[in-house]
C-alpha cells in the first residue's frame, strides 16, 4: 500500500518520533515512531511498513504494516497485511490477516448488536 | 489430430502446491466442547493462523496467539553451559513467553510443539500451561510416533472444519540469516507413550487417539 496523498491523511513520516499522547479527528498515517497512547475515535489509523507503534491505540479502524506493539481497540475494522507484526490484544468487530502477519496476543471479536456474518477473514 | 483434456485448469508449467489435509479426533472433541460452551478463551501455540482466529471468534470464543517454536529461537535466550555450549535459558523464555493470569484457559492448542521444542524448554512450559489453564481446561497435543523419520516435516495446523485440519510446512530462517535461506524446524525427539504421560502426570487424565500418518494425538484434561 503507497502512502496516502497527505491531503486525505495526517502523516508522521519515518524519521519522526513522539511520545505522549496522540488524538486528531482525521485519518492518521504513521510511519515513524509513536509512542503513548493514539486515539482517532472514528476514523482510521494506518501504520506504514515503517511505522514503529509502542501504543495503546483506539480508532474505528486499524490497518498494520509495520510493528505495533500495545491494545488496539477498533470499533469496526482491524487489518494485518503481511509484514505486520503485532504485540498485544485486539478488540474490533473485524479481523482481516495477511499470511505472514505476526500476532502475539489475544483476538476478541465484539461485534455490534444485530449486526451478524463472519468476523475475521 | 489429437485433442488432449487437461486434467486440471493449471497453466502449463504452473505447480499448484497440493494442501495437505488431516482428520484429527483430539480436534473433534475440542470441537464438540467449543460448540457447547459459550466465550472460552483458546490458546493457539502456532504461527499466527487466519484460519484458525476466524474459526475460534466465529463461535465467540476469544484467542490467543503465541508462536512458542518460532520464540524459542531467539538467539537471546541462549547462554553457555558449564561446558561453553550455548543452551536456552528457560527461565528468561518463560519471563518472555506464556506470561498470563493463572487459570486462564479453557482449551490450549500445542499442536507438535513438545517435539521440536528444545529439551530444556520441555517440561517447563508444560508446567506453565498447567498453571494457566482453568481445571476442566482441554490440551491437545501431537506427537510423532517412533515411524517418524528425523527429517519429518514440522506442519503448522489450520483449522477448516470441526475435525479437519489443513497443514502448512513450516519454515524458519535462522537468526541472521536472510529470508531465503529458510528451513523446517528439526525433529528433536520421540516421545514414547510413558514419556507423554510422565509429561502430563500432573494432569487429571490423558487420551491417546492414534492415526494412521505416525501422528500420536494426545487429549489432556488440567
Amino acid at each position: 500500500m503507497d502512502a496516502p496523498q497527505t491531503a486525505e491523511f495526517a502523516h508522521i513520516g519515518k524519521s519522526v518520533v513522539i511520545k505522549g499522547e496522540v488524538s486528531g479527528s482525521e485519518d492518521l498515517y504513521v510511519d515513524g515512531n509513536v509512542e503513548g497512547k493514539i486515539e482517532l475515535r472514528n476514523h482510521s489509523l494506518t501504520v506504514g511498513p515503517n511505522g514503529n507503534v509502542k501504543a495503546d491505540v483506539s480508532a474505528k479502524a486499524v490497518v498494520i504494516q509495520g510493528k505495533l506493539d500495545g491494545s488496539v481497540n477498533a470499533s469496526d475494522r482491524v487489518d494485518l497485511r503481511k509484514s505486520a507484526v503485532v504485540t498485544g490484544d485486539v478488540t474490533t468487530q473485524r479481523i482481516a490477516i495477511e499470511e505472514g502477519a505476526f500476532l502475539k496476543g489475544k483476538v476478541d471479536i465484539q461485534k455490534e448488536a444485530g449486526k451478524a456474518g463472519s468476523a475475521a477473514s | 489430430m489429437k485433442f488432449f483434456r487437461s486434467s486440471s485448469n493449471q497453466a502449463a508449467g504452473t505447480a499448484v502446491p497440493q494442501k495437505l489435509t488431516r482428520r484429527s479426533s483430539g480436534m473433534g472433541e475440542i470441537a464438540r466442547l467449543l460448540n457447547s460452551q459459550e466465550a472460552l478463551c483458546v490458546l493457539d501455540m502456532g504461527a499466527t493462523s487466519a484460519s484458525n482466529i476466524r474459526f475460534f471468534t466465529g463461535k465467540g470464543h476469544k484467542n490467543y496467539s503465541e508462536d512458542l517454536l518460532r520464540s524459542s529461537l531467539d538467539p537471546a535466550l541462549r547462554v553457555p553451559d558449564g561446558a561453553g555450549n550455548l543452551v536456552v535459558d528457560s527461565k528468561k523464555f518463560l519471563e518472555e513467553n506464556l506470561v498470563y493470569a493463572n487459570a486462564l484457559f479453557d482449551v490450549v492448542l500445542c499442536w507438535n510443539l513438545p517435539d521440536y521444542l528444545e529439551e530444556s524448554l520441555v517440561k517447563p512450559t508444560v508446567d506453565r500451561l498447567w498453571s494457566v489453564m482453568k481445571p476442566g481446561g482441554y490440551l491437545l497435543a501431537f506427537f510423532h510416533t517412533r515411524d517418524a523419520g528425523p527429517d519429518s516435516i514440522c506442519y503448522r495446523y489450520h483449522v477448516t472444519d470441526s475435525d479437519t485440519l489443513e497443514m502448512q510446512e513450516v519454515k524458519f530462517a535462522l537468526p541472521g540469516r536472510p529470508a531465503s535461506e529458510k528451513q523446517s524446524p528439526r525433529l528433536q525427539r520421540v516421545f514414547n507413550n510413558r514419556h507423554i504421560e510422565n509429561l502430563f502426570r500432573d494432569f487429571a487424565s490423558i487420551k491417546f487417539f492414534l492415526a494412521r500418518d505416525a501422528i500420536r494425538e494426545v487429549l489432556v484434561v488440567r
